[in-house]
């Protein structure tokens, strides 16, 4: 916006332009309720538009996960790039490669890829070595893909310590044999000193789609449940004070973890898983307004069922920031029927990186799109995608 | 957790509801304005409004720091902040007020050295670590945050540090309640007083309220029991026609306020003859300045800045919502082209703001407890 309020008369323009609801009658005839509803539904047709970027420079929002990313990511790269397999914009993409051996078939890969820029780089329960191999086995788990292949990228700052690079990759080296993946190819690059920031890491991975299921959040429908695997934000609150600039201390350890064995123990388990996600940035809420929106339906939470630590928790109330939103690194959302939802639980208790997995709210048809959450307080409120960044570089 | 799960209990927001619901005189209709923008933010997060009957209104006030801040100072700011010598520093709900010429978000990503804190003691921080720059604190806020900024300034002096200053834009809230009392758009039945402005000023200040005015105060604290405390209290002062000022939030506010936190106040400032406020204009008496004592910290003293009156983007309806005359929602461009993500005015940014409060958290249909469904039926 440095190049003045331009934007603000663009943003009326097409608020003019926008649908308006026809009402011969006008809005104060109306009783305050269905003029509120007016209003209501007018932003719901705003919401649904195709998002612009205004911004003319990246903000650290856009790398947040929240509305400004998503924003971002449909109306750049999305743009740019658009094409069946990514339209989806799930955490990996489903291709279909044909083989033949014999008889021509074809074979199920998923692929994904993810930065990581943590900061700091060593933090209570990991570092951005066992994160890289984590973030990149889990957006292949959550596809519902069996982790193969892993690749490493790494562009270091000069005058990095060779000590440290020697840590990350030992660490990774461990979580890729924790999770059953190979590392197999990779690149390095250095920039001068205060290009970059020390050490930052790119993994892109390949899995087998060897299941007879296809998952996505367009697929959640009214009546399903909503788990999570575990307590949420103990990755974002760990980071947050490992940086110590707070001045809060607090006995919590990063949650990072590969999830791919607990989830081959769900989709035994159960069929009617519909969809999964990993909570990182943005965290459960995110998710649950990404399902809300792919399948046009609402969400209903309860706060009381959500299982958070109470040392995240405190330390949240302190900074004045919702648990919801803080990342996780080793923890799913997960979509099933509501009739699998007890079974689903149980197969995912039955895990220890899912001991604390609990049901949180349920899919439903009315308020499409939007999310709410049935507070402790017992009120109700909305959970919307996030605006701003309350915690950057958090993996 | 202690100290908040039992400020949070829904068996007991269910008592309080059915005894505010059994107050409400058949045909009635009540409005209560809670001052504080916390407050506002309180109320929408935990869906406090499913507690309350359809004849209760909760009208928003003006109590929000971020929203009051007009245009000008923000566009002065960014003329501070702009300098090369110069490092800003500003508290994070600050960050994304859109002045004239865009927000300091903005400004920081384009190259201006603005820098979020969470205490202004981090502006020495930084002042120390950069002897050759020069450190201005945007300093924002009521009486709540005014002592912090003192502090500071003391902290400063006693140091010795050249190198820091404060754009001061602290304002003061009796001044902004009289206001809305005199204003003839709005009829208001009593206030929710703000909680922690009041444990630096304490209640005797709001006395005027009740005695010119015949409106009921109840000073109140930040969680939901506590607001809907303060309900009942309001409706029991005017089911028994009573006009008083009470304490709610006795537990943290004295009632003859903090001497110590004053008296640091009024050795760094004093009154402004007038200050613009948002929406409200400019009112007399109702802000703070450097005093001339500490005038090597005061940057509207050691820079000159523009000063220059910047009139809110016509849509922009925040002076009618500030003053509780419209609803968040019945703005024009409420939600389509003012969003917390593009906001065009200040309500929109802080979550104490009571659009951003009410688009993130309120924009949906709402089912009122049985309890306060049933309110004004016999």
């Amino acid at each position: 916006m440095s190049a003045g309020s331009g934007w603000i008369e663009e943003a009326l323009r097409e608020h003019d332009h926008g649908e308006r609801p026809e009402n011969p009658g006008g809005r104060a005839a109306l009783p305050v309720t269905d003029r509120e509803q007016q209003v209501l539904d007018r932003i719901d047709r705003a919401r649904r538009r195709h998002p612009r970027v205004r911004e003319e420079r990246i903000t650290m929002s856009h790398g947040a996960g929240g509305k400004a990313t998503h924003t971002l990511i449909e109306a750049i790269f999305l743009d740019a790039f658009r094409n069946p397999l990514l339209e989806p914009l799930e955490d990996a993409a489903e291709l279909r490669v044909p083989v033949s051996s014999g008889v021509t078939s074809e074979a199920r890969l998923a692929l994904t890829t993810d930065s990581y820029v943590v900061s700091p780089l060593f933090f209570p329960g990991g570092d951005i070595g066992d994160l890289a191999v984590n973030g990149t086995v889990n957006d292949l788990s959550v596809a519902g893909a069996t982790p193969l292949y892993l690749t490493a990228g790494f562009i270091l700052e000069e005058g990095f310590p060779v000590a440290d690079l020697a840590r990350v990759a030992a660490s990774m080296r461990d979580a890729a044999a924790a999770a059953g993946v190979t590392i197999v190819t990779g690149d390095t690059k250095v920039v001068q000193r205060g290009k970059a920031d020390g050490c930052y890491v790119n993994t892109a991975g390949v899995g087998v789609l060897s299941r007879p299921v296809s998952l996505g959040v367009a697929h959640a429908r009214p009546g399903d449940a909503i788990i999570v695997s575990g307590p949420i934000g103990d990755h974002g609150i760990t980071i947050m004070l490992a940086r110590g600039e707070l001045d809060i201390e607090a006995d919590v350890t990063s949650d990072t973890a590969p999830l791919n064995g607990l989830i081959a123990d769900l989709l035994d388990a159960v069929p009617g898983v519909r969809a999964m996600r990993d909570a990182t940035r943005g965290g459960v809420a995110t998710i649950l307004n990404e399902i809300a929106r792919a399948a046009d339906v609402g969400v209903l939470v309860r706060e009381d069922d959500i299982p958070v630590r109470p040392e995240v928790r405190g330390a949240c109330e302190l900074l004045g920031i919702d648990p919801m939103y803080v990342a996780c690194e080793g923890r799913l959302v997960a979509v099933v029927s509501g009739d699998s939802a007890d079974a689903a639980v149980r197969a995912l208790r039955g895990h220890p990186l899912g001991a604390d997995a609990a049901v949180i709210g349920e899919v439903v048809a009315d308020q499409p799109g939007i999310v709410r959450l049935k507070t402790a307080f017992g009120g109700t409120r909305i959970v919307d995608l996030l605006v701003g960044d309350p915690l950057p570089r958090i993996c | 957790m202690r100290f908040v799960d039992e400020f949070r209990d829904a068996d007991k927001a269910h008592a309080l509801a059915a005894k505010i619901a059994a107050l409400c005189e058949p045909g009635r209709s009540y409005k209560f304005m809670e001052v504080c923008g916390g407050h506002t933010h309180t109320i929408y997060k935990h869906g406090l409004e499913d507690y309350l009957p359809e004849a209760i209104t909760l009208v928003h006030g003006p109590g929000c720091p971020v929203c009051v801040i007009p245009m000008g100072r923000v566009d002065d700011a960014m003329h501070l902040a702009s300098r090369p010598d110069v490092i800003m520093t500003s508290f994070g709900d600050m960050m994304r007020v859109p002045g004239s010429q865009g927000s300091f978000f903005d400004a920081k990503a384009a190259g201006t050295d603005i820098r979020m804190v969470y205490s202004p003691l981090d502006s020495l921080k930084i002042a120390r670590q950069n002897p050759d720059k020069h450190v201005v604190f945007m300093a924002i806020g009521f009486e709540t945050t005014a002592p912090s900024t003192a502090m500071t300034m003391l902290r400063a002096a006693a140091e010795g540090l050249s190198n820091f200053s404060v754009f001061c834009n602290h304002v003061t809230i009796i001044p902004a309640i009289k206001a809305i009392l005199d204003s003839p758009d709005l009829r208001l039945d009593g206030f929710i007083g703000p909680g922690h402005v009041s444990t630096v000023i304490g209640c005797r200040p709001y006395e005027f309220i009740a005695r010119d005015y015949g409106k009921p105060v109840v000073v109140a604290g930040f969680e939901p029991l506590d607001i809907l405390q303060s309900i009942y209290m309001l409706m029991l002062q005017l089911s028994s026609g009573r006009s008083e000022i009470e304490n709610q939030y006795s537990r943290v506010v004295p009632w003859n306020g903090n001497v110590v936190a004053l008296k640091a106040i009024g050795e760094t400032m004093e009154l402004r003859p007038y200050f613009e406020w948002r929406g409200l204009g400019f009112i007399s008496h109702s802000a703070l300045r450097v005093r001339e004592k500490y005038a090597s910290m005061d940057a509207e003293r050691l820079f000159s800045v523009p000063g220059v009156r910047v009139a809110d983007p016509k849509a922009c309806q925040c002076g009618e919502v500030l003053k509780g005359v419209l609803k968040p929602w019945e703005c024009k461009v409420f939600g389509t082209a003012c969003t917390p993500e593009t906001p065009i005015g200040t309500c929109m940014v802080s979550p104490e703001g009571a659009c951003a409060a009410y688009y993130n958290y309120g924009r949906m249909n709402r089912n009122r407890v049985p309890e306060a469904a049933r309110a004004g039926q016999s």
